[in-house]
């Protein structure tokens, strides 16, 4: 049965991909103009010449005269076989350029993640079991304070803390002697001492309305008729909580994979700004400015294929974790 | 009445609760929901505890094992358990007072499903949709035996044979929602049977279900009874069931005893006037109403103004797009039946039957898959609802009206009872403003309530008091046909007999025709002239009232009338039930 539900959702993402594909073309696509446009503005605007033999030459060659059905499957053919295209502006594979950002950007949606999860948890049992104790109050304090902070203001103040009252570099994700060294365990020891600031303020808006959410839920649970159920059988209140109204409750945890894990990519820019983090988020910034559409197009569509793949991964774990999902 | 020979004296007591009492502290002060309740259980009988909602029969029982839900607290008492009289403990002699323990205290865990377990009202809720049948039945056994995994399944799966739940080698590795709401309660008594316990205790466990699962699981924990000789706590509101089961009675009211003693003691001769009035009730109810007979000498019924024919509804049917046809579920086969004018129609069906949908559909609120519905007018006009729309629905829909079954939930709570049954009248858009709320004075005259409710909300009331306003709003456009959709199954018994009075008395004088949907063949007895029996969305038989249920000629029919309790605990046992089977009459 789970099996079969599985397989259902594999096939069912491959339409679903095809068509963010055709999507995230047409986006980068649809602004006026191309790269070469751009290009020749910005040539003009620095006094050179432009020569429109050379700019239609290229754009013969890049193929940017063809209509736009061509040009779709021109890219996704060579998507298909690992080739983005080539960047314009840096005159590098597309490819080249973003493993390593984007490699970087899911470790931190990761571990951004497990720290969201790791927080929200127990504070939202502990919330939703003690309703209304000191401890509740002091969480809900911290978590709407978590929640109306902007992640930049959050990445400031930690900035300025961590560099005026501990002297310690909190930019980037790496010292300075692994910046462009090769991995070894010394660097992954490296980006582990660097990436707790970011998880901490990427982390804190999510963890608190996790636990909201969390304690929202778990209230509901709380009284329901199996509770008392377990309890009369002589269960440990600690256990039959954690065994019964938890397991229910956990629910919408799962589901916020599917969207926590997009936005933690896309959403992280601006504090990727601030903190000068190697990842996708300014690369891609960029990208769309310049309309380097390669390079902005192949960062899009992984990031909608992230989005698919976090939403079957969090619709798996569903199906595992209640079986009244799996049976529908 | 089996009396096993290791039990010289017939009362052994297993479990006392003395002077229990049981409070809601909140802000506003402490309510209490028992109040110096003072009980014996005795090994192989039962007691039943009865009284309607809200006197606290519930919260008594969960308070023995302390497990009410907070702001409620047990403030004073005992419940002692007898352990010595155990078979586990042997001659080893124990009293414990239960209420001396820590609620979270291992020392009361140990006992909670081991020496005394619960069964209760809801099989759905009462068991974890996520966890599988097998995992919460042995549970149980694991957290009180030092026992293996597989020897806890072993003994799960000698548990749900126990109980009769078919195939347990496949059951125990389902989950609830696979199972139908007999199979749940089942596996709910399999799981309180699991450490052998002393006391059972079942909380309305046959309230959710159809009557004639309702009579299974009561053969089945008097069968398990017998065998294990446990004392059983048997909480209910229902008198019938009573009568059937109990060896002791005790009557609650407002979070007080107010009688114990024996079933028959109580039955033949009641000494608090509660008691007698609970059981009139009941009484009343099980023969036709003497006002509805008397009515129908000076005004005989006329010709039939609601005619269904063959009116089908089919959920859910649809052709998908790769050609695979979705048949959908026939709630409503083929329904032939027809409502005279001034009569009252009784559809009665257990849960599943199409009975609320059917109804729906005469009342063409619901699209009809096939059939027709031939409504005549006032002015002697016949229709076909079936075939119109919402627009000249307008007029047929004032003239049939309905009354839901939850008067909790069929009342918007952001209305005022004055704006709830003046809607209609404004929808009409006949009368002015000071018209209509002439008008809805009259109603609330016409039902019974005062004048003072116009401006109050329906939080105010009580179920009863609510009901009496659903029917307020249903008459006030003058209707000619209500369609009352178990309109006193959530009312406690003796609220039944007044609203149905109450819609006797309306049809007298505003010259109604009621058909009245319900599981209960009591209240359709009581009410009406004539009987219609529901079987999966088919009409299995109609008839006189009286004689159907006297002489019911379908199979199913007969099943249905065998399995709903006498209040009578001398005709126990005698009754011989008939199970009906489909598949024996499936073509």
């Amino acid at each position: 049965m789970l099996l079969v539900y599985i397989a259902r959702r594999i096939l069912w993402a491959i339409p679903l991909l095809f068509a963010v594909s055709l999507i995230a073309f047409a986006l980068i696509t649809a602004p006026p103009g191309d790269y070469l446009t751009t290009f020749a503005a910005t040539l003009a605007q620095s006094g050179d010449v432009v020569d429109e033999a050379r700019l239609d030459a290229l754009r013969e060659r890049y193929g940017f005269d063809q209509p736009f059905i061509i040009q779709y499957f021109r890219w996704i053919g060579g998507v298909l076989q690992g080739d983005f295209g080539i960047s314009f502006e840096w005159q590098q594979p597309v490819s080249q350029l973003i493993w390593e950002r984007m490699a970087l950007s899911v470790t931190l949606a990761l571990a951004t993640l497990m720290f969201t999860w790791a927080m929200a948890l127990p504070i939202g049992i502990y919330s939703a079991v003690r309703k209304y104790s000191i401890g509740d109050y002091f969480f809900t304090t911290i978590g709407f304070i978590g929640l109306a902070t902007p992640n930049f203001l959050f990445a400031l103040v930690l900035m300025y803390v961590a560099v005026v009252h501990f002297g310690s570099d909190v930019s980037g994700l790496f010292s300075e002697q692994y910046q462009d060294a090769p991995w070894s365990l010394a660097k992954m020891g490296d980006l582990a001492a660097h990436i707790w600031i970011p998880v901490i303020i990427l982390g804190t808006s999510a963890t608190a309305s996790l636990v909201r959410i969390m304690r929202a839920n778990l209230l509901d649970e709380l009284h329901r008729p199996y509770v008392t159920t377990a309890r009369a059988k002589g269960l440990s209140e600690w256990r039959l909580i954690l065994k019964y109204p938890v397991r229910i409750a956990i629910n919408p945890f799962i589901s916020t994979i599917g969207w926590a894990f997009p936005q933690l990519i896309s959403g992280a820019v601006i504090t990727a700004f601030v903190l000068s983090l190697p990842t996708s988020g300014p690369l891609m910034l960029q990208a769309l400015l310049a309309q380097d559409m390669y390079l902005a197009g192949a960062f899009i569509l992984l990031l909608c294929c992230l989005s698919i793949v976090g939403m079957l991964v969090s619709d798996i774990l569903l199906a595992v974790i209640d079986p009244r999902i799996r049976f529908r | 009445m089996k009396q096993t020979a290791m039990k010289p004296d017939a009362e052994t007591t297993v479990l006392e609760l003395k002077n229990l009492t049981t409070e809601f502290i909140t802000k506003k002060g402490a309510f209490r929901a028992v109040d110096d309740v003072s009980l014996e259980l005795h090994a192989g009988k039962t007691l039943c505890v009865v009284g309607e909602s809200g006197s606290g029969k519930s919260v008594m029982s969960r308070s023995i094992l302390q497990i009410v839900d907070p702001p409620g607290q047990v403030t004073g008492g005992e419940a002692l358990l007898h352990r010595h009289r155990t078979a586990r403990t042997g001659g080893f002699e124990e009293t414990i007072d239960l209420l001396q323990l820590d609620p979270k205290s291992k020392a009361i865990r140990n006992l909670r499903g081991r020496d005394i377990a619960m069964i209760f009202q809801e099989p759905m809720s009462s068991l974890s949709p996520v966890h599988r049948i097998g995992d919460q039945v042995g549970e149980a056994i694991r957290l009180h035996e030092a026992v293996s995994k597989k020897e806890a399944r072993e003994r799960t799966l000698e548990l749900l044979r126990k109980v009769e739940i078919p195939d347990p080698g496949k059951a125990i590795d389902q989950f609830p929602f696979e199972f139908s709401g007999g199979m749940r309660q089942r596996a709910m008594i399999a799981m309180a049977l699991s450490c052998n316990p002393t006391v059972l205790i079942a909380d309305e466990p046959t309230t959710a279900l159809d009557v004639t699962i309702q009579a299974e699981i009561l053969d089945l924990i008097r069968s398990i009874q017998d065998e294990s000789d446990m004392a059983v706590m048997f909480i209910t509101h229902d008198m019938g069931v009573v009568a059937e089961i109990a060896d002791e009675i005790a009557v609650m009211r407002f979070g007080k005893v107010v009688e114990t003693g024996d079933v028959y003691e109580i039955f033949e001769n009641p000494q608090h006037h509660y008691t007698q009035r609970l059981l009139n009730s009941v009484r009343e109810l099980d023969h036709p109403s003497e006002r509805r007979l008397a009515m129908r000498e000076t005004r005989p019924v006329g010709a039939p103004i609601l005619v269904s024919d063959k009116v089908s509804k089919v959920f859910g049917a649809s052709k998908k797009w790769w050609g695979k046809e979705n048949r959908g579920l026939t709630a409503v086969n083929e329904a032939k039946l027809e409502l005279r004018k001034g009569e009252n129609l009784g559809i009665v069906g257990e849960s599943g039957s199409g009975k609320t949908t059917l109804g729906r559909c005469l009342q063409r609120v619901h699209e009809v898959t096939d059939g027709r519905i031939l409504y005549t007018n006032d002015t002697g006009q016949e229709r076909d609802l079936a075939s119109l729309t919402e627009d000249q629905l307008a007029q047929p829909w004032r003239d049939i009206r309905t009354v839901f079954q939850d008067p909790f939930s069929s009342l918007n709570p952001r209305m005022t009872i004055g704006q709830i049954i003046a809607e209609p009248l404004i929808v009409e858009g006949k009368l002015t403003g000071p018209q209509i709320r002439d008008r809805v004075h009259e109603l609330l005259e016409l039902v019974g309530l005062p004048v003072t409710a116009y401006m109050r909300y329906p939080h105010a009331f009580s179920g009863g008091q609510r009901q009496r306003v659903s029917i307020a709003r249903a008459i006030a456009p003058n209707p000619r046909i209500i369609i009352a959709d178990e309109a006193t199954s959530a009312l406690d018994v003796s609220l039944r007999t007044q609203i149905l009075d109450l819609l006797l008395d309306l049809q007298e004088r505003l010259d109604l025709s009621f058909i009245l949907i319900s599981h209960d063949i009591a209240v359709i007895r009581y009410f009406c002239d004539r009987i219609a029996v529901m079987y999966r969305g088919q009409i299995v038989e109609t008839g006189d009232t009286e004689t159907v249920c006297q002489n019911p000629q379908h199979a199913y029919t007969q099943s249905l009338l065998s399995a709903v309790p006498v209040a009578d605990p001398r005709v126990r046992g005698q009754k011989q039930r008939v199970r009906y089977s489909e598949s024996s009459q499936r073509t």
